[in-house]
């Protein structure tokens, strides 16, 4: 009976730099990502409940596209793609090219997510709230920005959480675009080591230690922030 | 709830009075008029210019090339990779689905129960499924049995691709399921059960007749786009190479006939149209369980805010 | 109530599908006069085992056929087995033979009783056709290498042989190929059969470096024990290598590349 399978921890000792290395990637892609993906899916909201009609239709096209094609393809399609077939490199270094295309396909499809939630939130904003800026006077994009776009920012930071959170997991998923990172790692040592129960166990705790934490912080702070109405 | 957003665009010829389109603006007058006409203007050269740039780069690389088009208009590319693909992600997404609906039932169930030692095990099962990546979970369904069973010296068991495919695809939803059902049946009002318990039922009755059925319509929605998620992240399929849609039509085909580009397109638009059919399924259920009055819980919608984990916060979706 | 019978429809139709995709297997002794063989190969593999519109192809596929007319078969079908589930496949007889890329190793003799090997092929390098800076495997030193997972190949680059080759990852050889023209990789390194098949699909664009660094004898895998069967397949590949199919089917696969033909028949493994 060999019982290192389901009790030896210490290849996580013997790559102990590449696993950090691997998480470390998943961070930086996730943390990339988040803030592209924020930027671009604002920027869709506005689109969505613009006045004009070309811009929400632009919007609408585009969340329906990219939240309902799967992610892998997204990212196969960059990688083999945008990169191989068209030619559209940012580097010729390897790892820092697959990073940005990777980093772009996983914004443009994270971003569809945020533009949802954000609109969900201005949902919940109530109508009185843009009659009343409109009453006083403020065109569009003022009551967007000073009155609408606050309240919805706050009302969006659970469900924008749970996209948070979501990418992180989902992170997982650009080993297909060629980047190194924990689930490409993890899958490295079970060809390595073997499949065992314990480096599977400890990348599921790798990605609680980033999923929980965040969690908290956005609960606590969509509590602390909730609109009190 | 009134929402800001008017699910109809105002429509330039409809009955409707123009001076309420949505609540966000004024029915445009003559400077936002022009501005709006700037506006669109500037959004479809924009449009075109991506367009354009796209199709430009695309004619550079040749993919406009007739032949590798030419595939998806015979009927054998579809009869001989697509529709089987189509058929291995629909068997792995119902199976799963079934399968999850089953999990998410017991342990949301389990969790809400009396009795400590069924509702802490559900809870760690629970939470831990849901909170670790869909991937890891099937790379380990995958191969992990095989290791285990032959380093504790037992027949290796064979883990097909479908079966690793479709036991994460039920662990993973099936624990977002739970959630759903737990929070399906506590947001009934309280009065609910307390009238129920009043009559001298048990909890058993309680739920089964009271609950339960008021929560089924509240829940339709979140469960069916947690389906939807759950159909789409079927394409993880690919990755453990799983004979689904994106496998024969995004490897199998290019394999063939080398149009990799052509093929991304013609895949993407079939998982468009069909999640657009299944997220349509849940907007007509969602409305028509808003309708009717029979239950007493507010509907959860399909990704709303108040619903944490359903639709949007998922794994690869 | 109306959603629980849609449950219970989705149930049977599931339990249904589940019954017809299980394989019904006729388990017989030997696959020597067994008048219907079901071959287990490859489906991703140009040149090698390709399933195409018009059925699978390869050299495999025509090796799997004439061994098993040889045999006495009349009709032969074909079934996917991809290299992860061959030995299982040959086991619980969902298929009679196995004409996968099948390379004869001492792990998988305890499991397989094998046939041939019909071919020894040897690990090569696939580069584009103008790169004339690889030459060997230590020209591979600095340079981009495909780094397939689950396949071994890379590592006897650069840990067997210690070249400090750049490793890309890819999810397969299909994506290494797409790499190397796009110029992602320099290079990709596999069984040379492997590589000349998609360098024949690909017409001039690759070459095979031709510096071969190791030795794989595909073999044709039967069920284990299956001695009669064995000796009558190592009998139909003397007959292949007498008759001149081998090399004619070696030509119409892989002609259009620069892959040697070895016309001596490789020594048989013997029976076991």
């Amino acid at each position: 009976m060999n019982w290192d399978v389901l009790f030896d921890f210490s290849p996580f000792a013997k790559e102990s730099d590449k696993v950090l290395e691997a998480f470390w990637a998943t961070i930086r892609l996730s943390a990339t990502t988040g803030v592209l993906s924020l930027i671009l899916g604002t920027l869709l909201v506005a689109m969505r409940v613009s006045p004009t009609p070309v811009l929400r239709a632009i919007g609408t096209f585009y969340v329906n596209t990219f939240r309902n094609t799967p992610l892998t393809l997204i990212l196969v399609f960059c990688s083999l793609g945008l990169s191989d077939t068209l030619k559209i490199n940012i580097s010729d270094e390897t790892s820092v090219n697959s990073f940005w295309l990777a980093v772009f396909g996983f914004s443009a499809y994270t971003a569809a997510f945020v533009c949802e939630s954000l609109r969900a939130g201005i949902n919940t904003v109530p109508l009185g709230q843009a009659e009343a800026a409109r009453a006083i006077g403020l065109p569009f994009t003022q009551s967007l920005r000073l009155v609408i776009l606050p309240q919805a920012f706050r009302a969006s930071i659970a469900p924008l959480g749970s996209v948070l959170i979501a990418m992180i997991k989902n992170s997982t998923v650009v080993l297909v675009a060629g980047y190194i990172e924990a689930a490409a790692q993890m899958r490295q040592m079970f060809e390595d080591y073997g499949a065992t129960l314990p480096i599977f166990l400890g990348f599921a705790a790798g990605f609680m230690v980033l999923t929980l934490p965040a969690g908290l912080l956005v609960s606590h702070l969509s509590k602390r922030l909730a609109v009190i109405r | 709830m009134t929402t800001l957003t008017s699910a109809t665009p105002p429509k330039k010829k409809s009955k409707r009075p123009k001076a309420e389109p949505t609540v966000l603006f004024d029915a445009p007058g003559p400077k936002a008029r022009r501005r709006n006409a700037i506006l669109t203007v500037l959004g479809v050269v924009v449009v075109a210019g991506i367009l354009y740039a796209i199709y430009h780069r695309l004619d550079q690389a040749d993919q406009f090339q007739g032949r590798l088009w030419k595939p998806f208009v015979e009927g054998s590319t579809w009869t001989k990779y697509i529709l089987p693909g189509l058929g291995g992600t629909l068997k792995a997404a119902v199976v799963a689905a079934v399968l999850a609906l089953l999990f998410g039932v017991v342990f949301g169930l389990g969790r809400m129960s009396d009795h400590a030692w069924l509702r802490v095990p559900s809870a760690i099962v629970v939470e831990f499924f849901r909170a670790i990546p869909l991937l890891l979970l099937i790379f380990f369904i995958f191969s992990g049995p095989a290791t285990i069973a032959t380093g504790l010296n037992r027949e290796p068991p064979h883990i097909s691709a479908f079966t690793a495919v479709v036991a994460g695809l039920m662990l993973y939803n099936g624990s977002v399921l739970a959630e759903i059902f737990r929070s399906g049946i506590q947001s009934l009002p309280r009065g609910q059960s307390e009238a129920a318990y009043a009559i001298g039922l048990r909890k058993n009755a309680v739920m089964r007749l009271i609950l339960v059925p008021q929560a089924t319509t509240a829940m339709l929605p979140a469960i069916i786009s947690q389906l939807v998620v759950l159909l789409k992240d079927s394409a993880l399929g690919y990755i453990i190479a799983y004979e689904e849609l994106l496998n024969e039509g995004f490897k199998q085909i290019p394999a063939n006939y080398g149009n990799l580009l052509p093929a991304a397109i013609v895949i993407s638009v079939i998982y468009i149209l069909l999640n657009l059919t299944l997220s349509r399924i849940a907007t007509v259920l969602e409305r028509r369980s808003r309708r009717s009055r029979k239950s007493s819980a507010p509907t959860m919608a399909a990704g709303a805010p108040t619903q944490i984990e359903s639709g949007m916060g998922n794994a690869a979706f | 109530m109306l959603v629980r019978k849609f449950g219970v429809a989705l149930a049977a139709l599931a339990a249904t599908s589940m019954v017809a995709s299980g394989c019904s297997a006729k388990k017989e002794s030997t696959v020597d006069g067994k008048k219907e063989l079901i071959v287990g190969v490859k489906a991703d593999q140009p040149g090698m085992g390709l399933n195409t519109p018009q059925g699978y192809q390869g050299i495999d596929i025509d090796v799997a056929n004439y061994i098993a007319k040889k045999l006495g078969a009349t009709k032969v079908t074909f079934k996917e087995a991809k290299s992860a589930n061959r030995e299982s496949f040959l086991a619980n007889g969902t298929v009679d033979m196995v004409v996968a890329t099948y390379s004869i190793t001492p792990e998988r003799l305890p499991k397989v009783t094998f046939g041939g090997p019909w071919v020894i092929t040897h690990q090569d390098i696939l580069v584009r056709a103008n790169d004339s800076a690889i030459k060997s495997v230590d020209d591979l030193k600095g340079k981009k290498l495909c780094q397939v997972s689950g396949s071994n190949s890379w590592k006897r680059v650069t840990e067997e042989k210690k070249v400090a080759a750049k490793l890309v990852p890819a999810q397969g050889y299909e994506d290494c190929i797409t790499k190397l023209k796009g110029g992602t990789v320099d290079a990709v390194s596999t069984d040379a059969t492997i590589l000349a098949g998609y360098a024949q699909r690909e017409g001039t664009a690759f070459k095979l470096v031709n510096a071969p660094f190791t030795d794989e004898k595909y073999g044709v895998g039967l069920k284990k024990g299956d001695k009669k069967g064995c000796e009558a397949v190592n009998k139909a590949i003397t007959d292949m290598y007498k008759d001149g199919t081998a090399k004619q089917l070696w030509d119409k696969w892989f002609g259009k590349t620069n892959l040697k033909f070895d016309a001596t028949q490789p020594p048989a493994q013997g029976c076991s």
